[in-house]
């Protein structure tokens, strides 16, 4: 209990590096919300005026103060653009980015846990340096390739998968994965690459294990083995890699959402930036950076669960 | 139980967690629901504060405008019922028509039209002009009010019909009360449609849905003039930020229209017999801007050099356009095919490219070898295929040449600054090009310009006579006097006129050609 | 029995003879494929003003996206620019990022760490600021920087470059905390060394190995990174070649001409395919203790 205060005591600090960072990287950067908004025909005269009605001419550390002051109050603000409330526009979002993150991470898993045990259990035959070989060419191809890839097999040749797109799981089960399919493998194959290699490479470690010889000796039937004995003491350094491609896949979803035209909070992000609706953009920011502590916070915790000797 | 735990349960946890997330969503009949691919994301719901056309397209959709523009080009009433001039063309009394109700159910009054026309008057590029020639507008009753002007003014009735950025749509007067360069937040309009606030996610999806007190004309669709018949239930817009996604969506049958498609797809897809095209016959034309305060250009001979350096169909050819969607060669400054078609001051470069005199004319401006600044951007594709070609050329005729590259918004903002560049790109649609009261960068009224700031008194007064005249053939001949200024003072270089087509499944029908994706009249099948 | 004893002398034989690269290649096959791939793609990258017929910027607009032929051995893009050309440039820009972004992150990486490692106020202070920037996604904080300043290559190698440093400061820092405890630091510390040449002589020659097998895989993220960029509209700046950017400008016209990035693709991913190996091969080779991990 007073490591999990601790801990989140330590969040505080974090939030406010970023805050700082974030909001002076947007006003200093050369981008102006009011002449987007003012569009090609505008005189010096309507940017002006469109500046001045969205409180921009005020000076920096002054929007800076008042953007905290609204924070505090549990108010994230509105988007420039749009007028929506930023925290709205963000729930917007949130369903299809944590589905797919979701789906490509239990992907991930599933594929990837099997195939490194699998390959450790066999090392150095060709099953081992298939899944190794096939993991590394998985971490060099740019997830919109692979994307572009799917789309023109499934979608276009095939026509069995649509192209883009997102549908809520509340309307229809079917729907919901036959969306899902192709953004989900485009995107999980770098992680499953990843963590089949982790898996690999601590299984193998631990199959050394004296405890395992014995066990092997002792006759334990080979799943049990697997599974009971060699994977639960592997679990930690997994269970990090894990954490870590979730912290990944926040920023990952970004270039997935794009090719698949996914409605979630990385094409949000992009769009914001790309024209200059800072409240949007550090309201984003500080929404995932909290949910990247939290993410560890929960991996640290998982820590204890896997692991006895480690205490807090 | 620690030691129990099992990493298989793992997925399943994660996806009990994200089951959390799964929030409320809307079924859809796909029976008569129009899906379309924009030409962007709807970013801003205001058209008065916002000319850009993706807003303008919002705007047909929910607002209704007083005039509207046949497929002649003629000007019809569209809200209004009937109007009246005095002999001294002074006072304009116009009659709404009677039965127009907003989407919430209360009547249109005159009091709301004068409030719209007055924002508009505030905001708009040939708004300001009538704005400045306008003494007073009342409401004589409900139903009619009066414009009554201060100094001569001639197109009123084409200002008020203006079919491009921005249009004079109409609001209720509590919202149109609001200050032009701030947004509106209520989207209550007159118009064929309604917009679902509800079903709006920003950069992926806006939905409208037909207005059920929404009174059409009784006369055919004709153009944007005519009645505005709704014959589906719904529009959804699905943003596709991604060109090559949102092609393999469209030819998959996922969407209906698809409404800018890459110009290199143009040819393919006309192939398809399954695929239709809806070209708007004016087309658009493409502008590459000068700054006009700084060296060289500002000096004359330099931009008159800039003329020279532009070959059109490379432009044209390098943004995609193959020659069916190109216009041959144009020198018209309001476009080619249009009402103000003009040769007047073309005649010194009828010959097409001549880099030799570009590059003398740029010596003869006393250009020393001076960094040039060209605004590349990375995206929309037609401004960045001209920055490149503009690069090339440049350097063709000895000019010392930085390309600068960024994005968009970042190039946006850099030409509002009034140093630091000396070539950007874009262009407009003939609508907002075709006379010399829209067309916004033929301005030469120095600050109060546009980013370039062309600075001209001549032109200026040439301008003001033109929208002071009411006879159309004596403002024929004041348009070819504007125009041959514009050739001597270059105020914008025309790098090409092009057809932008929308394309559609065959199982629509009735939909207009012109150049505004308005679903009224289109029928699904 | 006599003849496999004389096969296996023979063998022996043959071995010792062989010279000391094929035996090399034969215990670490990937490690050399990796370093030979990555020698031609250097090799094509250095020489492509000499290789290439065609100027990877010079437009010509008649010939758009012609499909591959004896002048354009790879087809031309939307410009009409030689796909052959740019992707031979391109190699000379995302090979540049990606060993500039390895190298930046490493020495920022190496200095901060260590100092972080051996100041406790310092150390307190710098990892909260890297705790803050490591919570941002590093696509959202490159993409943010890109739209600060001016579009360069300098700018993307920074962009990419910093959400990176986080991860190499921290890595440091844990090496060099178990580094100072060992018996011989403080020995050194105990006989009156200076800190300066304790780390000059003892740290930094140790955080070596694992920073250079860190800094191959940074150098092939970085370069499938400057590709993110690109696709999402703030990478390198279109006037300069690299595969990025090639496949980012090509997306739209992929249904009509492949090559536009099939080509920049396929040599992308065998660059940092061979990277990759190179790691991989490195770690096996400086390292026999954490040989079998990863």
């Amino acid at each position: 209990m007073y490591f999990l205060i601790k801990r989140i005591a330590a969040v505080i600090p974090v939030l406010a590096v970023v805050a700082v960072i974030v909001f002076l990287l947007l006003r200093l950067s050369p981008g102006d919300p009011a002449v987007i908004i003012a569009g090609d025909s505008a005189s010096a005269q309507d940017i002006e005026a469109i500046r001045r009605s969205l409180g921009l001419d005020q000076p920096l550390l002054g929007q800076f103060f008042e953007w905290i002051w609204q924070l505090l109050h549990g108010d994230f603000g509105v988007s420039i653009f749009t007028g929506m409330p930023v925290l709205k526009l963000i729930m917007q979002r949130v369903e299809p980015t944590l589905w797919l993150a979701a789906l490509t991470m239990a992907f991930a898993i599933v594929f990837a846990l099997p195939m490194g045990i699998w390959a450790a259990w066999k090392a150095d035959t060709w099953v081992d340096r298939l899944v190794t070989a096939l993991s590394v060419i998985a971490f060099s191809l740019p997830v919109f390739l692979i994307g572009y890839a799917l789309v023109y097999g499934f979608s276009t040749r095939l026509g069995w998968l649509p192209v883009q797109g997102f549908k809520s799981l509340a309307d229809g089960a079917l729907p919901f994965i036959r969306h899902l399919i192709l953004p989900v493998v485009s995107g999980g194959l770098i992680y499953t690459a990843l963590l089949a290699r982790m898996t690999r490479a601590t299984m193998l470690d631990v199959l050394g294990e004296d405890y395992i010889r014995t066990a092997r000796a002792k006759g334990i039937l080979l799943p049990r083995l697997l599974l009971r004995h060699a994977l639960k003491n592997a679990a930690v350094p997994i269970v990090t890699t894990i954490g870590l491609g979730i912290a990944m896949l926040l920023g990952g979803v970004m270039v997935t959402e794009s090719v698949f035209a996914i409605p979630g909070i990385g094409r949000l992000t992009v769009d914001s930036i790309l024209r200059r609706d800072y409240p949007v953009i550090q309201g984003i920011v500080l929404v995932t950076s909290l949910a990247y502590v939290a993410i560890n916070l929960v991996i640290d915790l998982l820590y204890g669960l896997f692991d006895p000797r480690i205490r807090y | 139980m620690r030691h129990r735990f099992s990493l298989r349960l793992l997925p399943a946890a994660l996806l009990s967690v994200a089951a959390l997330g799964s929030a409320m969503s809307f079924a859809a009949t796909d029976v008569k629901t129009i899906h379309m691919i924009p030409q962007g994301d709807l970013k801003i719901l205001d058209p008065i504060q916002n000319p850009s056309y993706i807003t303008r397209n919002h705007g047909y959709m929910i607002y209704d405008t007083l005039f509207s523009q046949n497929s002649k080009g003629e000007i019809k009433p569209q809200m209004v019922d009937n109007y009246k001039v005095s002999a001294d063309k002074k006072v304009w009394t116009f009659t709404l028509r009677p039965g127009l109700k907003w989407s919430d159910g209360t009547p249109v009054t005159s009091t709301d039209c004068v409030a719209s026309i007055k924002r508009w008057a505030s905001r708009d590029v040939s708004g300001k002009l009538l704005g400045a020639a306008i003494g007073s507008m009342e409401a004589v009753d409900v139903n009619a009010f009066t414009i009554t002007l201060a100094k001569p003014f001639g197109p009123v009735i084409e200002m008020l019909g203006k079919p491009s950025s921005n249009v004079p749509f109409m609001m209720p007067e509590r919202v149109a009360k609001t200050e032009a360069a701030e947004q509106i937040k209520d989207t209550t309009g007159s118009g064929p449609f309604i917009f679902k606030n509800d079903e709006w996610v920003p950069g992926s999806k806006v939905v409208y849905v037909k207005n059920p007190n929404y009174v059409p004309r009784k006369e055919p669709a004709d153009g944007l003039a005519g009645g505005k018949v709704v014959k589906v239930d719904r529009v959804e817009w699905n943003v596709i930020p991604d060109q090559n996604t949102a092609l393999s969506a469209f030819k998959g049958g996922e969407m209906d229209v698809y409404e800018l498609p890459p110009a290199d797809f143009l040819e393919p897809l006309a192939k398809d017999p399954s695929i239709k095209l809806s070209i708007d016959k004016l087309g658009n034309q493409g502008w590459l801007r000068p700054n006009h305060l700084l060296p060289p250009f500002n000096n004359a001979k330099a931009r008159q050099a800039l003329i020279y350096m532009v070959n059109q169909g490379e432009y044209l050819a390098a943004a995609g356009f193959s020659a069916k969607y190109q216009h041959p060669t144009c020198m018209a400054y309001f476009m080619c095919g249009s009402v103000n078609d003009s040769k007047a001051g073309a005649q010194p470069y009828q010959g097409g490219q001549n880099l030799e005199k570009a590059k003398q004319l740029m010596k003869e401006s006393g250009y020393k070898g001076e960094k040039v600044i060209v605004l590349a951007p990375s995206e929309p594709p037609i401004q960045a295929a001209a920055a490149l070609v503009t690069i090339q050329n440049l350097k063709k005729i000895g000019v010392n040449v930085e390309a600068q590259a960024m994005d968009w918004g970042t190039l946006q903002a850099r030409r509002a600054k009034k140093e630091g560049w000396n070539i950007f790109h874009t262009y407009s649609v003939g609508a907002d090009v075709y006379s010399p009261a829209v067309n916004s960068y033929a301005q030469a009224s120095c600050d109060a310009s546009p980013s370039g700031w062309p600075c001209d008194a001549e032109l200026e007064k040439l301008r003001a006579s033109w929208v002071a005249e009411s006879d159309s053939a004596k403002r024929k001949k004041i348009t070819d006097a504007i125009q041959a200024r514009m050739y001597e003072v270059v105020p914008y270089v025309n790098f090409g006129q092009f057809f932008q087509p929308m394309v559609y499944r065959s199982n629509l029908t009735g939909v207009l050609d012109v150049g505004i994706p308005v679903m009224w009249n289109v029928e699904k099948k | 029995m006599d003849l496999s004893l004389e096969r296996l002398e023979q063998r022996i034989a043959r071995q010792a003879n062989q010279p000391r690269a094929l035996r090399f290649a034969r215990r670490h096959p990937l490690l050399v494929l990796g370093l030979v791939l990555l020698a031609i793609v250097v090799f094509l990258a250095i020489f492509a003003p000499w290789l290439c017929a065609n100027d990877p910027t010079e437009m010509n607009v008649i010939a758009r996206l012609k499909p591959s032929s004896a002048e354009h051995v790879f087809g031309t893009d939307a410009m009409g620019r030689d796909i052959f050309s740019r992707t031979l440039h391109g190699a000379r820009v995302s090979l540049l990022v990606g060993f500039c972004v390895a190298l930046l992150s490493a020495a920022v990486g190496i200095v901060v760490g260590t100092v972080a490692g051996f100041s406790r106020w310092i150390d307190a202070i710098v990892m909260r600021f890297m705790d803050g920037m490591m919570a941002i996604p590093g696509i959202l904080l490159a993409v943010a920087l890109m739209t600060l300043t001016q579009a360069s290559v300098q700018t993307v190698i920074i962009a990419i470059a910093l959400p990176e440093i986080p991860r190499v400061v921290r890595l440091v820092r844990a090496l060099v905390l178990t580094i100072r405890e060992q018996p011989y630091i403080q020995a050194a510390h105990a006989c009156g060394t200076r800190l300066p040449r304790i780390l000059a002589r003892h740290v930094v020659p140790n955080l070596l190995t694992p920073l250079i097998v860190q800094a191959s895989f940074i150098c092939a993220s970085a370069m499938i990174f400057e590709a993110y960029l690109s696709f999402l509209g703030a990478g390198t700046p279109p006037e300069v070649p690299s595969w990025g950017n090639i496949m980012a400008d090509g997306r739209s016209v992929v249904q009509l001409a492949f090559g536009v990035i099939l080509y920049p693709g396929l040599f992308l991913g065998l660059t940092v395919l061979a990277v990759n190996l190179i790691g991989d091969g490195l770690r096996d080779l400086l390292d026999p203790r954490i040989a079998k991990k990863l």
